[in-house]
């Protein structure tokens, strides 16, 4: 028999070609394109050496404020993590009184933003604030509880405010794990403790990995608190730079450094997501809580509270007392800047999410080579300092307006188009804010099983029509998370806000940089409680939400 | 049938809504944007807080029917997003809290020089650009708080006294990230020449109480609790810190009255190079500096005017009057990076 023999005819039918979802990878490659751009602008910046300004910063300060830096992070990571845990342990798998409460109370710093947190903090408990003196006058302790404005400080506050990303995704993962794994070690002779450590921790890792990467992140970007407490990171190099020495090309480069470290970052939380266990996604699971009892089921639920206490109720009650005294601040005007508030980032979580649920879609119906690694980009944008980022898209959309639109305008007898449009800030929201969305939607995406793909293929469906039928539906609780998510951020978001707000568009954080810029911390406290009241709704129906799953 | 065709009409209708819909939003989107077009509108940025310059825009709209828009923001990203619009930009005036910043803009070529007879009698030279491109609005003194308590005045004299051995533990003060300490310094720099300005700042960071606070309040809070004796201010802060507390025990010195006399910065505002109303632009400056305006623009912020006509308000002429330096709020500008780099080297943070 001859080889030739063995070749088979050629079949009659024509086979379809297999449909590789081509243009299914476009939105991925168009929002990196997006992200991409304004960083381009930044990384270009190293085109205009700055050397003397380098030199005077090496020599005088790089060397403190890396050390600050480092000390901040790591403080921030090691007490979200352990607060974030640690708490999500309790109330996803114990039951103990008042934990139905302290659930969704424990979310609610969610809603506060770091620069609030942080001059309330200093308000109450400064030297001259009302705990310190009370604490000399009446007890006579000279020293109070001592000098706040510290790196202690800075890390409690900023660990207060972040925790709840940690504290969200790990609830969730140990609810999804259920308790019969945990039942099989401890059959097997385990401790509770060994059981946790050895079985539902790993099992939780990516989620916690993918937490801690987010609050780390908000820590090296922020700016806010860090100068409410006067205390220097690599954020104040940066500013120093362009306010102080007027260089912006010095400021860009050294947050392209900043970029740097938060690439490496990511790499290291993805290379610990690979080592994680894939979850498995339960479809019922009746949440047989440990019962604690007598002093266990105390110390957890004063442990919960005392967490909720700090980081919630003793906050906003400083700032309600300080509201009530500076009442007059309060005019009709407040509406329209509750109505820009939700406006803004009512349409920007509507864009994002639209956009995550495309790139992620995509990144299934095109499975491209790289494309990932795109779709990481896009979220790049979360990790550097706001008003860096908000520089660089103001640069890149003026080019736009100015080499694009320019022939267009003068046609048509226009002003600026993009630039002070509402469209050009949504669109910072959402280059800003990708990576927010992008998570939820993903993991959501995670969960559904290819097969309902292929059959609704072999039903002769398209992909859009898929994508609206089979995916949407099931996607929905990912989606709200994800929106909800971008919706706080929006709300709490600043100098985006500020640099590129149309006309007119006032919102409530601009009304508290307006107070805290001049120092007015008590005149803050109205739009402040404000904004927290009305960041508080998202977060509610986020955890409504995640308890019905 | 019927049925079935009805579903599709809906359908269709609700397709049309949709498309409908989304257009109207994007145009919406868009529309926002730019009408510089409009003639009777005046665009400001202003790193001058709203509620301090809204009711000179107000007033000033009711007299003379001309709309004024704007946005408020720190002066860094304002003059940022100046330089990056270039010609397209729709503002027409730059208003600051401090000259160093005018200076800036003026240097980076977003301002224009103005000819007015106007703004040149009503206000002072050394409060305006040498360039004649910004004028400064209401003056901004810095000067010497201290605890009534604890202090008696006459141990106090200048600016350079307080890095002298008998404030060892005793100063408190403002972070020097902010523009006014980096202008304090600046100034002594031009005056005192640089050696000998880092050897005074030297002296404050080791009498310092505490680490450098984020606010002049907090610095002025951190005196009245007695975690130290004296402190810079610029004086509106002590003002508001008054008003609402009559009791305060804390007041005014004014230093170096025998030499260069007291630190002073200007608010201030510039027209803009590519201003579409560049008329409008300084008849509105012109009608700032007169006296009516003057007064409400400072008394709004407890400072002091820039117009030598108009009194300041009674309060602020309760805490004496003083001999201000009189070198060009420019060297603010000019010789910033310089005072920066000093007070990075001798560790004032």
């Amino acid at each position: 028999m001859s080889a030739q023999d063995l070749v088979l005819p050629a079949p009659k039918t024509k086979i379809a070609r297999v449909n590789t979802g081509f243009w299914w990878r476009f939105p991925t490659y168009l929002v990196a394109a997006m992200v991409l751009l304004p960083l381009c602008v930044i990384v270009f910046s190293w085109l205009q050496p700055a050397p003397d300004i380098w030199a005077h910063l090496i020599e005088t300060q790089l060397a403190r404020l890396l050390e600050n830096t480092f000390v901040l992070l790591v403080g921030v990571a090691v007490s979200v993590c352990v607060l974030g845990v640690s708490l999500a342990w309790l109330v996803a798998a114990c039951e103990f009184p008042g934990r139905r409460w302290l659930d969704w109370g424990l979310m609610l710093p969610l809603a506060i933003p770091p620069y609030v947190l942080a001059f309330v903090f200093l308000g109450l408990l400064d030297y001259a604030g009302p705990v310190n003196t009370w604490l000399r006058n009446s007890l006579g302790i000279a020293g109070g509880i001592g000098e706040v404005r510290t790196a202690p400080g800075v890390i409690i506050v900023m660990s207060l405010v972040l925790y709840p990303y940690v504290y969200m995704l790990a609830r969730s993962a140990f609810v999804n794990q259920g308790r019969e794994l945990m039942d099989a070690a401890r059959s097997l002779g385990v401790s509770p403790l060994r059981a946790f450590f050895k079985v539902s921790l790993p099992m939780a890792r990516p989620a916690i990995a993918a937490g801690m990467a987010l609050a780390m992140m908000e820590t090296l970007a922020d700016f806010g608190a860090v100068s409410v407490f006067n205390f220097d990171t690599f954020t104040t190099a940066i500013y120093k730079s362009w306010f102080g020495f007027y260089n912006l090309a010095a400021a860009a480069q050294l947050a392209s450094l900043l970029l740097l470290f938060v690439l490496l970052g990511l790499w290291a939380e993805q290379s610990a997501r690979s080592k994680g266990r894939l979850q498995t996604r339960r479809a019922s699971s009746n949440n047989d809580r440990y019962q604690l009892r007598g002093l266990h089921a105390g110390l957890a639920c004063v442990y919960c509270a005392l967490v909720f206490a700090v980081a919630f109720l003793v906050p906003i009650g400083q700032l309600l007392i300080w509201t009530f005294s500076h009442l007059n601040e309060f005019d009709n005007r407040y509406w329209g800047f509750v109505k820009n508030s939700l406006v803004l980032a009512f349409l920007a979580a509507l864009v994002s999410v639209g956009l995550a649920l495309l790139v992620s879609f995509g990144r299934r119906q095109s499975p491209v080579k790289g494309l990932s690694f795109w779709a990481r980009v896009a979220g790049l944008g979360y990790a550097l300092p706001g008003s860096v980022l908000a520089v660089g898209i103001l640069l890149v959309f003026t080019l736009i307006e100015n080499q694009l639109l320019a022939p267009l305008r003068t046609w048509l007898g226009f002003g600026q188009v993009l630039i002070g449009s509402l469209a050009a800030l949504i669109l910072a929201y959402v280059i800003r804010f990708f990576s927010v969305a992008i998570g939820p939607v993903q993991s959501g995406l995670d969960g559904i099983r290819p097969s309902f793909q292929e059959v609704a293929q072999t039903l002769g469906s398209t992909r859009l029509q898929i994508l609206r039928r089979v995916y949407l539906p099931l996607l929905r609780p990912g989606l709200l998370t994800a929106a909800l998510l971008v919706l706080v951020d929006t709300l709490k978001e600043m100098p985006a806000t500020l640099i590129l707000r149309p006309f007119g568009w006032d919102t409530l954080a601009v009304r508290v940089f307006e107070r805290t810029a001049e120092g007015q911390w008590e005149q803050a406290a109205l739009p402040a409680v404000t904004l927290v009241a009305v960041s508080m709704v998202p977060v509610v129906l986020m955890i409504r939400r995640s308890n019905r799953d | 049938m019927n049925q079935l065709r009805r579903s599709v009409i809906i359908n269709r209708l609700a397709k049309a809504a949709k498309v409908t819909g989304i257009s109207m939003l994007s145009v919406g989107l868009f529309a926002c944007a730019d009408d510089s077009a409009n003639k009777n509108v005046l665009t400001v940025y202003t790193a001058r807080n709203e509620q301090l310059i809204r009711p000179l825009f107000d007033l000033y709209q009711q007299e003379t029917g001309t709309e004024i828009r704007y946005i408020t923001d720190s002066a860094g990203p304002l003059l940022a997003r100046l330089k990056a619009e270039g010609a397209n930009t729709p503002a027409d005036l730059f208003v600051t809290v401090d000259a160093g910043f005018l200076w800036q803009a003026s240097n980076e070529g977003v301002l224009q020089p103005f000819d007015s007879e106007i703004l040149k009698t009503n206000i002072p030279e050394s409060l305006r650009s040498t360039q004649d491109d910004w004028v400064g609005l209401s003056l901004r003194a810095r000067t010497i708080i201290y605890s009534t308590d604890r202090v008696n005045p006459e141990d106090l004299s200048t600016y350079e006294a307080l890095a002298g051995p008998d404030w060892n533990g005793r100063l408190c003060l403002r972070t020097a990230k902010k523009v006014y300490n980096q202008s304090l310094v600046a100034t002594m720099i031009k005056t005192l020449g640089e050696p000998e300005t880092e050897s005074i700042v030297g002296g404050w960071v080791k009498n310092l109480a505490a680490a450098p606070f984020s606010n002049d309040n907090q610095a002025m809070e951190a005196v009245v609790a007695g975690l130290c004796d004296v402190t810079i201010v610029n004086t509106y802060y002590y003002g508001r810190m008054k008003e609402d507390n009559p009791d305060l025990p804390l007041a005014v010195f004014w230093p170096n009255q025998d030499d260069r006399g007291v630190h002073v910065n200007v608010s201030g505002a510039g027209i803009t190079k590519y201003a579409k109303n560049p008329v409008a632009a300084k008849d509105f400056l012109e009608w700032l500096s007169k006296p009516e305006a003057q007064y409400i623009f400072a008394e709004a912020n407890q400072e002091y005017p820039v117009n030598p006509e108009v009194e300041p308000s009674e309060l602020v002429k309760s805490w004496g009057e003083f001999k201000a330096d009189s070198v060009n709020v420019e060297a603010a500008g000019r010789l910033q990076a310089e005072a920066i780099k000093l007070m990075d080297r001798v560790g004032y943070h």
